[in-house]
């Protein structure tokens, strides 16, 4: 059996040049990753690893993804060139991976259909989610009503008032949304809240996890599945320019966008990976997510990670004004990808990021997600230091409508 | 210092079960919790585990859960469960620290456990520390002269259980059921089974937690398990106390009703 023509992806796409994470390495990037979890998820998490080992090389299953990227995603996603708003970036050419374009809105769609046809592959009825701007748990829904399985999502109380209407959106496609009201009440308290019912109802369900983090295999998974976006933007790229970017910008929360747009660039040497975190009101303010610009070593949702910390391992409350980028953990990939030096990682403030997204929507008629917002600031910031002759990719990761409620406050609109 | 073996020791000589009851630190105090886990201590509890409150307790029910946040809103820190480790051994119990692994992790690994041999603490129990991430800590415990407690599960394999049996000390912690902390009408149908398959496995003791809040089903339990093991319903008492002296009087009374319960 041969892929057909046109299609999107291939078996090598799913892996790429590998940095780690897969079964032989037991999800280790370097020392980051693992496994830390209570013992009665080990065979699920066993599960889940060993029927996505099938999977990946199934050519049947690969079909199946291809085509619901094509046909229901909206895959492939263009690239867009963006000379006005390039003019604040000293020059520099800039263009934005448009994952705002697809279905539902966000590049969380891509990893999310992912999973949904694994959880048919293990015989699984139920998809639990956790969500912190709504974007996940919305793909999630999506995709469970695609596939007839039950969903419920998870969802901090202080993130479902701030994302009201993407917990509507959830419950028109049928899912159960559930406020969770402990801890800080937003993403790393729905992740706890996922793990319980993971635990109680692991027979019948499958965690469909969201972000490049937790415990091995969700990291490599979760990144594989989005994988896909820096595999057509390198393509595309290559076509309008006639070479590689200078660099490649993108948010990191948990950072599965980030991931998504520059694991097929690592082994180009030439091309900077830049990552973009939530500055919140600034490092001194304390009111910040900066995991890997201010975190330290630790381990946080069954990883071991960057982690916002205090001195006895107490997780320290993070702060955006990003409800997708609010989390005091990151990707174990992330964190690998910093040590070993091949990205770099940079706070972007509040304001910046909202003086980003204003900027996009009044220069090129894009309004962004506020996350993808910090990735835009970094490309500003970036392109005056690379000058004029530079390329510079962007993913814009998600797409603003859910934020306007945020916009209308900050902007008196 | 009273060690986890003579504990086992008696309580076979005396044709029972050992009673294991938890608390955290902190909680409702940190003077507090020493005082509830002395009386629990002199009203039949065999060990003691303190746990060490953690900001995201994902294996922990509504229970654990409000107790931990109220100790770390108390300021609760690691020198205050060392020093509530050292109260609650003077009692006679073997005491044991539980906590996640972050904690631990972030403190190092060898001054954990050297602090907690020092304060007179027989060992720990690691619910989300997993045998292949373990080789560390299991090194610093035995250094220490500690034991190092990890748990199996319903859903755990031979194989498994066999990895996670080898790397035990003092105990293997045999969770009753599949889900998270919190007493509950009746104990998992599948902990019979788990504590045969793991007896196999297993140099030391077998003891079954999750789900056990009363002399019936500590009774039910004792039958099979070496140890019963008992952490919410201790917790829901001192809750629902309107005062310290209710709450000690209430913890007191049921460690009575279990320790009745693992002699029957």
């Amino acid at each position: 059996m041969s892929i057909s023509e046109g299609t999107l992806i291939t078996p090598a796409d799913f892996t790429g040049a590998g940095s780690g994470g897969d079964v032989s390495e037991r999800g280790k990037f370097g020392v980051f990753g693992g496994r830390f979890v209570p013992e009665a998820l080990i065979p699920a998490l066993d599960e889940v690893a060993a029927e996505y080992e099938k999977a990946r090389t199934d050519l049947a299953f690969i079909r199946e993804f291809d085509h619901l990227l094509r046909t229901y995603a909206g895959r492939p996603t263009t690239i867009t060139e963006v000379p006005r708003f390039a003019e604040q970036a000293g020059g520099a050419r800039i263009l934005l991976k448009r994952e705002d374009l697809t279905h539902t809105g966000a590049h969380k769609i891509n990893n999310v259909l992912g999973q949904a046809l694994l959880t048919k592959r293990l015989g699984k009825s139920r998809v639990i989610a956790e969500t912190g701007a709504g974007q996940h748990g919305v793909a999630t829904a999506t995709a469970a009503a695609l596939m007839g399985l039950e969903c419920v999502i998870y969802m901090g109380a202080v993130d479902c008032e701030r994302q009201a209407l993407n917990v509507a959106r959830m419950k028109l496609l049928g899912a159960r949304v559930v406020p969770v009201t402990n801890g800080s009440q937003t993403l790393k308290d729905a992740i706890n809240e996922a793990f319980r019912d993971w635990v109680t109802n692991v027979d019948s369900t499958h965690y469909l996890f969201g972000t490049v983090a937790g415990p091995y295999p969700f990291p490599g998974i979760v990144r594989d599945f989005a994988r896909i976006i820096g595999v057509e933007a390198r393509r595309q790229v290559l076509e309008l320019t006639g070479k590689l970017p200078d660099a490649v910008c993108a948010a990191v929360g948990g950072g599965s966008n980030a991931i998504g747009i520059m694991h097929a660039f690592i082994p180009d040497e030439g091309v900077q990976l830049h990552g973009y975190e939530a500055g919140g009101r600034g490092l001194e303010s304390g009111e910040h997510a900066l995991t890997l610009t201010a975190g330290s070593i630790g381990v946080l949702h069954g990883s071991r990670t960057y982690v916002l910390q205090d001195d006895e391992g107490q997780t320290v409350e993070s702060h955006s004004i990003s409800a997708g980028l609010d989390y005091p953990g990151v990707g174990p990939e992330h964190a690998w990808l910093k040590d070993s030096g091949r990205a770099t990682y940079h706070g972007i403030t509040d304001a910046e990021a909202m003086e980003a997204f204003a900027l996009l929507a009044r220069t090129e008629g894009i309004i962004p997600a506020i996350e993808s917002s910090h990735a835009l600031a970094g490309a500003l910031k970036l392109g005056r230091d690379l000058g004029p002759d530079a390329t510079i990719l962007v993913n814009l990761s998600g797409r603003g409508d859910k934020d306007m409620g945020t916009a209308m406050k900050y902007f008196n609109l | 210092m009273t060690t986890l073996a003579t504990v086992f020791e008696k309580a076979r000589a005396e044709n029972r079960a050992a009673l294991v009851g938890y608390l955290p630190a902190g909680f409702p105090t940190i003077d507090g919790a020493i005082a509830a886990a002395t009386a629990m201590v002199e009203a039949g509890c065999d060990v003691i585990e303190i746990g060490l409150p953690y900001s995201d307790p994902l294996m922990d029910g509504p229970t654990i859960q409000d107790a931990v946040h109220r100790a770390l809103e108390n300021g609760t820190r690691i020198a205050d469960v060392m020093r509530t480790v050292e109260g609650v051994a003077k009692s006679g119990a073997a005491t044991l620290v539980m906590t996640y692994w972050n904690p631990i992790d972030r403190y190092g690994v060898e001054r954990f456990a050297r602090e907690l041999a020092d304060a007179g603490g027989v060992g720990t129990i690691t619910p989300d520390l997993t045998p292949e991430e373990a080789g560390p800590w299991r090194e610093a415990s035995a250094a220490a002269g500690i034991d190092t407690v990890f748990l199996v599960a319903p859903s755990s394999t031979e194989e498994r259980i066999g990895v996670v049996a080898d790397c035990c000390t003092g105990f293997v912690y045999a969770a009753s059921l599949m889900g998270v902390t919190g007493a509950r009408e009746s104990v998992g149908q599948a902990a019979e089974g788990l504590v045969k398959r793991t007896r196999p496995h297993a140099k030391v003791p077998v003891c079954v937690g999750l789900g056990v809040g009363t002399g019936s089903q500590a009774a039910e339990v004792a039958a099979y398990a070496d140890g019963v093991i008992v952490g919410s319903a201790f917790i829901r008492r001192l809750l629902d106390a309107p005062n310290e002296q209710e709450g000690l009087r209430a913890v007191r009374e049921l460690a009575a009703e279990l320790a009745e319960g693992v002699r029957r």
